[in-house]
């Protein structure tokens, strides 16, 4: 339940008891949201003292009559609007001129209710607040965060490029200057080095082009009908070679072929992804399991491995952007950080879902669902 | 005092600027002890009091060059911290601890970029180290 608080600003005490007698029990709920609204009332007979309550205080919807004994209900409106305060006014009013009418609108007033009302009038209007309030505050807060978002995207992206070049240059300047003396296994230790930051650097900034395409809509798609098998075996070959360096075995188990419209070039980036991901953070002599299978309306892919695993908080966290998980076991290993983020839009593109479930030390299995 | 006998620990996550570091430092002709994250460097702190830290700022946290440079300064109040960084200005970071209301919270003594030249390098940490 979330509690908004209601200030009535009326002289008549018999108008401010009436409203809180509707609204004390009343409550409002929205299809789209699972918290319900209620009320917290607080009662003003002026102006004067409307506004002290406001400065103190955090209101959030007021109902606001324009006759009052000293300041006008007009003047706390301008009150409200010169202070920036966050909070819907409804004008009650028996008086509704067009002059006031206009004037309360241009001071941003949400809405007016003609004196007299009946307990019906009161509930729909404290309705229709409640939803503008809160939709308003849900939009603040999703620009605020995407702000964020953007944000930190652009400061941990200029670090992940910084360092790599900031590596490189340092090994040079040693080179240069020739300061490891004549001792050259250092400086083709320092080479190599260089060449495998490069490397990483350049699979960050292919990552980064895919994944920006696919951000701003603009990844061209051609849906064709494709053996998914066939994609399947190729992607095995190209890990292979990282597999045996780690004595890794690859357990396929596909249907003979298996047609489907769909485009090559994203059922590659979650092939790839999955075994690059199920070898990198598997253990010496591990296994790699890679299911193909259709079940009623749908595609699955299955890749369990029998590495490092991960923990309940990894997991929530696989699939944003630039988050590698970074414990003691990964520290040696390599990666953008985007790859999974960028497998998960992919999969959003197809409609279809992805879930993972991992243990610690055991390993971990991913599991694609696409839709035919 | 004699350089030898200077220590300096290193705390960066990144393996070549540690190594990079490192091979200065001992260039330069003190002795060295690495720490490659933030929970490594905590230990190593405790166990022994270097006489001289750099830190790198973006670690296992976004911020774990000021969180060891916090825990630094509550242990070895006397020791003197450089904080290096790859995060920059582009990035809306962009801090000099040279003035007194940034240095009350940083709690490092200097704070550098990296790609840093290694003779300014050793400047600084001798200015630091009062050599």
């Amino acid at each position: 339940m979330e509690t908004l608080k209601v200030l009535i600003v009326d002289d008549e005490a018999g108008i401010r008891t009436g409203i809180h007698r509707v609204l004390q029990n009343y409550t409002v709920s929205f299809p789209f949201y699972e918290d319900d609204f209620d009320f917290e009332i607080i009662d003003a007979e002026t102006g004067e003292e409307a506004i002290s309550i406001i400065d103190n205080d955090k209101v959030d919807i007021i109902l606001l009559d324009n006759k009052l004994p000293g300041i006008e209900g007009i003047e706390v409106l301008e009150y409200i609007n010169r202070m920036k305060t966050d909070v819907a006014v409804m004008m009650i009013t028996s008086h509704a001129s067009i002059e006031l009418a206009v004037k309360a609108t241009n001071n941003g007033a949400y809405n007016f209710i003609p004196k007299p009302f009946s307990a019906q009038d009161i509930k729909s209007a404290i309705e229709s607040i409640t939803k503008h309030l809160f939709l308003k505050r849900m939009t603040q807060r999703m620009k605020a965060e995407a702000k964020q978002v953007r944000f930190k995207f652009l400061s941990v992206l200029s670090h992940e490029l910084k360092s790599p070049i900031n590596a490189v240059e340092g090994y040079l300047r040693i080179m240069k200057d020739k300061q490891a003396g004549d001792d050259i296994g250092a400086y083709e230790k320092m080479i190599d080095r260089s060449l495998t930051r490069l490397d990483a650097m350049r699979g960050l900034i292919m990552d980064m082009l895919d994944f920006t395409k696919i951000e701003s809509g603009t990844k061209s798609r051609s849906l064709v009908d494709l053996d998914i098998v066939e994609i399947a075996r190729l992607s095995v070959d190209s890990i292979y070679p990282v597999a045996i360096q780690k004595n890794i075995k690859i357990i396929s188990d596909f249907p003979e072929n298996l047609i489907t419209k769909a485009d090559t070039g994203e059922i590659e980036i979650i092939f790839n992804n999955l075994l690059s991901n199920a070898v990198k953070y598997n253990k010496e002599n591990g296994t790699v399991t890679f299911t193909i299978h259709c079940e009623k309306e749908s595609l699955f892919f299955e890749v369990e491995d029998t590495g490092i695993g991960m923990n309940e908080e990894e997991c929530s966290m696989l699939f944003n952007e630039f988050t590698r998980i970074k414990t003691d076991k990964t520290k040696n290993i390599s990666g953008s950080g985007l790859g999974l983020s960028i497998m998960k839009r992919v999969i959003d593109l197809n409609k279809g879902k992805v879930t993972v479930g991992s243990k610690p030390d055991a390993g971990s299995r991913f599991t694609v669902e696409l839709p035919l | 005092m004699d350089k030898e006998k200077r220590t300096i620990l290193i705390a960066d996550d990144d393996p070549d600027y540690l190594d990079q570091l490192k091979f200065h430092v001992e260039n330069f002709g003190f002795r060295s002890i690495t720490a490659d994250s933030q929970e490594e460097c905590e230990r190593v702190m405790m166990s022994e009091k270097p006489d001289l830290a750099i830190f790198d700022l973006m670690m296992n946290n976004d911020d774990s060059g000021f969180i060891l440079s916090y825990k630094m300064k509550k242990l070895y109040p006397d020791v003197p911290i450089m904080i290096v960084t790859a995060a920059s200005s582009v990035a809306g970071i962009n801090f000099e601890s040279e003035n007194e209301t940034e240095r009350s919270w940083i709690k490092a003594d200097k704070y550098l970029a990296k790609g840093i030249r290694p003779d300014q390098l050793h400047r600084e940490i001798n200015k630091l180290l009062k050599i």
